[in-house]
């Protein structure tokens, strides 16, 4: 055993030997090999990464979550130009939410979300926000991080109280100078008292409510107890806009629907489509399956991984044919050498054995240098953009696995050449 | 004379070449010899005659077409592949007219060479090894390599590689043939202290001067042996 070992240490040291006569060509020969194995690691780890993100934005949502929202449907948009006056009645209801929380199994609890675009006012300040009317559980499901004060409580709910919370973007910029809590903040006609000033971790579900496009930042939340939206605003929401305004009746713009586990939410989310298809004559409503979506991104990242990982893995195959052709060349070029080791004893086997290994020292010799080059290329772009990367240890086990395929493959078609020489013609060859 | 069973016993040794449809070339056409221990013997032919085949079947480099071939007792006109490559490793020791030594080992590597093939460990061979080279006068040059060697400093390392695996004959083809006379006089006598320290040495050479210091001469003719005579001649 050790003898064996000692043999192959030999063999390979005499091919690293061969390969140093000719570094440059050597070094040409790796190169392909060191392109493909660094361009497959960092190919993956920039898909990997780009996913991941993706994944995350999901996973914020919540897995066990079923998002509503109202949706004005199409057949109506097109009315509202024409016809004034008439209020559009569209959206979920509280009995929806009732219905969903008696009816679907599984259910935990149900959310209610009204948001109403208004402009909060403190002092000379006027900001334009989103009143958000919730109840007290919406911490726990949408992830709230409580920085001062307190959020909505049970009894702010129960006495329809003037209270509010500020998302600290917004309080920031209502109160450059004063602390918010205790203050009063205008909303439409009425004063909210500030009690709490909250940060979201995520807030993916008012992105399509906010004004977003109109430029302003995201962080502009004020939530008041649902009861005191209800009846502060009322239900008839109107729009002002150039010269003309609309009606809106809406009872409840989003309903967050909590499940027990993730797959309670396979089985509800089709029976909470046919639910309130019993009850609204128009669908005035999406739903919004994280888990599907994140399913989804993960398919996406699937797709994305082969076609990264075959662009990849035909740079890999170019410079497996890169390595062939030389030794190839290399073979010709050392058949004196060839034969004068079949004269000296060597069998077929010895001579394979001793090109295979050369080809497989270059390869993964290049399979090395690519690995140590397409791990830091990540690394690099993470630190100049602000990409995100992942260099997984399946993808880096995966190139470096490649490239020693890549060897034994495209080495054994020039080893069986040199074994097959005969020995007369060899010894002959000039 | 003969004492001992001939190292070497050819017997009806033909060989054809088939070139092409209708055109078969017969290299050699039933040789018959008989090669002694310790014995010195010369091939010597011109061009065509067959001497290159003989060669090459006495050094187990190519299979004869008909005819059986005893190297040291054992059958080797029919071997595959491997074992004649084994056979070769094992009992002869080649010289070649242009040294043939591989360019990328040094010196001890290229003695070293025929162990490899055998599986043999090489620091436990070490040893040997040095003293072959200092035994043709190399012993300070171990780690020079090939082109930094002159001609006969070169055909010096062939023999000590052409002897590290005791072979049961040393096979030489045209020792001199690249040398100068007097470099080519230094490896002649060389091969004469093999020879007289027992070794048995089979020289194909048409150099009058190189045959003549061989105990046995053999012409060949045609594919077959002309003449066998023993040499009067020899400086004892």
């Amino acid at each position: 055993m050790n003898l064996i070992s000692f043999q192959l240490l030999s063999v390979v040291r005499l091919g690293i030997k061969s390969l140093l006569l000719h570094k440059l060509r050597s070094m040409l020969t790796m190169l392909g090999i060191i392109f493909g194995v660094c361009s497959v690691i960092a190919m993956l780890a920039i898909g990997e990464g780009a996913s991941y993100e993706a994944q995350e934005a999901i996973k914020k949502l919540g897995s066990d979550n079923i998002i509503l929202r109202s949706v004005k449907p199409p057949e109506d948009s097109k009315q509202s130009g024409t016809g004034r006056g008439s209020a559009i009645d569209y959206g979920l209801t509280y009995k929806d939410a009732a219905r969903i929380q008696s009816t679907i199994p599984g259910v935990v609890r149900v959310l209610p979300v009204r948001i109403i675009r208004e402009n909060v006012r403190f002092a000379a300040n006027n900001l334009p926000c989103q009143v958000i009317g919730t109840l007290p559980f919406y911490t726990e499901i949408v992830g709230l991080d409580i920085l001062r004060g307190r959020f909505l409580a049970e009894m702010d709910e129960t006495i329809s109280g003037n209270v509010c919370v500020l998302t600290v973007g917004l309080a920031q910029r209502l109160f450059p100078f004063q602390d918010p809590l205790e203050h009063s903040v205008r909303i439409d006609a009425f004063y909210y008292r500030v009690v709490g000033l909250v940060r979201e971790k995520n807030m993916p579900e008012q992105r399509t409510q906010t004004a977003k496009a109109e430029g302003d930042p995201l962080d502009n939340n004020v939530y008041i107890p649902l009861s005191t939206s209800r009846t502060r605003f009322g239900e008839v929401l109107i729009r002002r806009s150039a010269g003309s305004f609309e009606m809106e009746k809406i009872e409840l713009h989003q309903l967050t629907v909590q499940m027990r586990d993730p797959t309670a939410v396979e089985s509800a989310d089709p029976q909470i489509k046919t639910l309130l298809g019993h009850f609204h004559s128009k669908v005035d409503y999406e739903t919004i399956v994280p888990l599907q979506l994140l399913r989804q991104a993960e398919q996406t990242k699937r797709i994305f991984n082969i076609v990264l990982g075959s662009i990849a893995a035909i740079s890999l195959l170019v410079g497996g044919i890169g390595i062939m052709n030389i030794m190839l060349a290399t073979v010709t070029e050392r058949t004196r050498e060839i034969g004068i080791r079949r004269a000296l004893g060597a069998k077929r086997r010895d001579i394979t054995m001793q090109f295979l290994v050369e080809t497989l020292v270059l390869a993964v010799g290049g399979g090395l240098i690519g690995v140590v080059v397409g791990v830091m290329v990540p690394l690099a772009v993470s630190h100049f953009t602000s990409m995100r990367t992942i260099v997984t240890p399946s993808s880096v086990l995966l190139a470096f696995g490649i490239s020693g395929a890549v060897g034994i493959i495209f080495g054994l078609y020039p080893a069986k050449a040199a074994a097959k020489l005969d020995p007369i013609d060899a010894l002959r060859h000039e | 004379m003969p004492t001992a069973d001939p190292i070497i016993c050819l017997e009806g040794i033909e060989k054809r070449y088939v070139l092409g449809a209708e055109v078969v070339v017969r290299a050699l056409a039933g040789v018959n010899l008989k090669i002694f221990p310790g014995s010195y013997v010369a091939i010597m032919g011109p061009s065509g005659s067959g001497k290159s085949t003989m060669l090459n079947i006495l050094g187990c480099l190519d299979r004869p077409t008909t005819g059986s071939y005893l190297l040291g007792g054992i059958d080797v006109s029919r071997m595959p592949d491997d074992e004649l490559s084994e056979a070769r490793g094992k009992r002869i020791g080649f010289i070649f007219q242009s040294y043939n030594l591989i360019a990328q080992l040094t010196v001890l590597e290229n003695i070293q060479v025929p162990l490899l093939y055998q599986g043999r460990d090489l620091k436990a061979c070490h040893e040997h090894c040095v003293k072959l080279a200092k035994l043709v006068g190399l012993g300070d040059r171990l780690d020079h390599r090939p082109n930094q060697l002159s001609g006969g400093q070169q055909q010096r390392v062939a023999i000590a590689r052409s002897l590290v695996n005791d072979p049961l004959m040393v096979l030489a083809d045209e020792p001199t043939g690249n040398l100068d006379s007097r470099t080519g006089l230094e490896v002649l006598e060389m091969i004469d202290q093999l020879n007289a320290a027992g070794k048995t040495i089979v020289l194909v050479t048409h150099d009058d001067r190189v045959s003549s210091r061989a105990q046995r001469i053999i012409h060949m003719k045609d594919g077959l042996i002309d003449r066998d005579v023993t040499n009067r001649s020899t400086p004892a």
